[in-house]
């Protein structure tokens, strides 16, 4: 397995929406370096047969129904009462007239 | 004191009218002032909520209506729950004023069965961590020694059962998040299999692994409250429609017959000695009450760290992409375009070991590394589920440590973080494979620190692990213990 080097890091935390000093980039490199290390004793085992587990119980159901044998189950496809426009913008940072409001995205005078 | 009762016995005095919930609530609060300036285990606490809800069983039990074995018991809640109407911060900076719009699940469960809710505990961020040190707000001291850690990530809600606080609490288990803070804090904590409780309104931290489950003062009250908060659940599609017990018909006093393993692995030297003891008495215990006892191997036991390590971030950084400072939570105040308000608000707002989470899953999820990383770790896990499937076919139960030490100082491992994750390495396992998990005292170190003994059956068995929980408990002593809180010192 590959190690981490702090090039790697400007990336993966762009990836992640992240921003770090290059104090906290030196800072994770080593810690990311020294935990993927260990992670690296996963090599030990082969294999190459084995399926891979994404979910514990195989016989469940899944919306993509992406396991093997798994059971499609889809909910009636009706309209349920959902929570209150102004209960769920309540937490809004910034709401504008019954909107999430963010920084302007798209220039208007173009 | 009515607030170092069990539920069952609290009931009990509820249903003769010896005594009101609202007395139980004010002689709990009392305690609170008292203990919890030294014990910081809650983050919010709502006693207005709690006499509210305490009248209302009191009416309940006063027109001598049928009521539940929960009615009018104050209960913690870890504040990774949604509570409708009460900040829930997840122990994160980036959610200091979430109050969220609607009840998780086991809310409407609980409420169901008319319990009084005391607060929301305290937590590692985002349930990140083992020692409640993560949480953006303050440090949770063990009750048995307040220069200790009372584990994590669920600290809060172990230490206040511990500390009689709250009569019992719900924490959450991704890794061993509920096992080892009860084993540390000298206390029964539960861990269902995946699928048994509902996770709707239980914030996201790595949703395969993700399980609520109860924290209490004796395995009856387990009991109890798995019986309320189980059931499947049309708003969380992991949830399995499996038929839920009465867990009170598995409180049985007997083990005779059943066959318990010890599987060698667990028994490395970088176990504690007196914890290694501890177990084997523990063992020899229900062997003396008859149950069979055998070594069995789970082989890849040692690679369920490097594999939590992998899935566990992996599936956080996709889960925790939705705190961007757009719908709820903390924003940065003055970001000059949005990918800049993205990252200033989420820099700002995570801490470091969710940032390193982050980085580590979005790592193991990147272009040219997902196959070496999160399908190798997937993989393996196969083979540590395959351990146990096997292991089930010849016992009934597995009994290993719940946790390699006992609590360790506050401080002690926060400057390595592969030091703290090797914290989880009893819990893991069993997490990868989904499986019922308690942790029940079973001693004590020379130091006076408790010692949790961990018991695992195959998925949709809690009757096993409840069975043999609860006759060890019978025959022994050591959930009587209480910790003597040091509240002399400064606060």
């Amino acid at each position: 397995m590959a190690t981490i080097t702090t090039e790697g890091v400007r990336h993966v935390a762009n990836l992640a929406r992240l921003e770090f000093n290059d104090e906290e980039t030196e800072h994770f490199t080593e810690q990311l370096a020294r935990i993927l290390d260990y992670i690296g004793k996963l090599n030990e085992l082969e294999t190459d047969d084995v399926p891979p587990t994404s979910h514990i119980h195989p016989h469940q159901i899944f919306i993509m129904g992406s396991q093997e044998g798994a059971a499609h189950v889809a909910k009636p496809d009706v309209v349920k009462p959902s929570y209150p426009r102004e209960d769920v913008l309540a937490n809004a940072p910034e709401p504008e007239e019954g909107y999430f409001g963010v920084p302007r995205v798209v220039d208007r005078s173009h | 004191m009515l607030y170092e009762l069990t539920a069952h016995a609290l009931h009990e005095k509820l249903k003769n009218r010896e005594i009101t919930a609202v007395a139980l609530v004010e002689s709990l609060y009392a305690h609170i002032d008292a203990v919890e300036p030294h014990v910081k285990g809650y983050l919010t606490l709502t006693k207005d909520l709690a006499l509210e809800q305490a009248n209302r069983a009191d009416a309940g039990f006063q027109k001598g209506d049928e009521m539940p074995p929960l009615a009018g018991i104050p209960i913690a809640i870890k504040d990774v729950i949604c509570t409708r109407g009460v900040r829930t911060t997840c122990g994160s900076k980036i959610l200091e004023n979430f109050v969220p719009p609607y009840d998780a699940t086991v809310m409407t469960k609980l409420h169901e069965h008319g319990v009084v809710m005391v607060g929301k505990t305290n937590m590692d961020e985002f349930a990140m961590g083992s020692s409640t040190e993560n949480s953006a707000y303050q440090i949770t001291h063990n009750p048995w020694n307040l220069d200790t850690i009372p584990g994590g990530s669920s600290g809060g809600s172990a230490a206040v059962v511990s500390a009689d606080t709250a009569i019992c609490s719900l924490g959450s288990d991704t890794g061993g998040s509920i096992r080892q803070p009860a084993a540390l804090c000298g206390v029964v904590g539960m861990k269902p299999t995946y699928g048994r409780v509902s996770r709707y309104g239980l914030v996201a931290f790595a949703s395969s692994l993700d399980q609520i489950g109860p924290f209490t003062k004796d395995v009856t009250d387990c009991a109890l409250l798995l019986n309320a908060i189980c059931g499947s659940d049309a708003m969380d599609a992991t949830s399995v429609d499996v038929p839920v017990p009465d867990f009170t018909q598995s409180l049985i006093n007997d083990v005779s017959g059943l066959r318990i393993g010890v599987p060698k692995e667990y028994f490395t030297p970088a176990l504690d000695t007196e914890i290694a003891d501890s177990i084997h008495n523990a063992i020899a215990v229900l062997e003396d009450l008859g149950a069979t006892v055998e070594e069995i191997s789970l082989p890849h036991t040692e690679y369920a760290i490097a594999t939590y390590y992998i899935i566990a971030p992996a599936e956080a950084s996709a889960n925790l992409a939705r705190y961007d400072g757009v719908r709820y939570g903390y924003r940065n105040d003055n970001p000059e375009d949005l990918i800049t308000m993205y990252k200033k608000t989420r820099s700002e707002g995570f801490g470091e070991e969710v940032k390193r989470r982050i980085m580590l899953g979005t790592f193991a999820l990147s272009a040219g590394y997902q196959d070496a990383y999160y399908k190798k770790a997937q993989k393996v896990r196969t083979l540590i589920k395959s351990d146990f499937d096997a292991a089930f076919e010849k016992v009934d139960v597995i009994a290993t440590p719940t946790s390699p030490t006992p609590a360790f100082r506050i401080g002690e491992r926060t400057a390595d973080p592969l030091q703290m994750y090797l914290s989880d390495v009893m819990t893991t396992p069993a997490s990868h494979a989904g499986l019922p998990g308690i942790s029940v005292p079973c001693g004590f170190v020379e130091s006076g620190l408790p010692v949790g003994l961990q018991l695992l059956s195959a998925p949709f068995a809690e009757d096993k692990v409840l069975r043999v929980a609860y006759t060890f408990e019978q025959n022994t002593e050591h959930h009587r213990q209480k910790p003597q809180i040091q509240t002399n010192g400064a606060a």
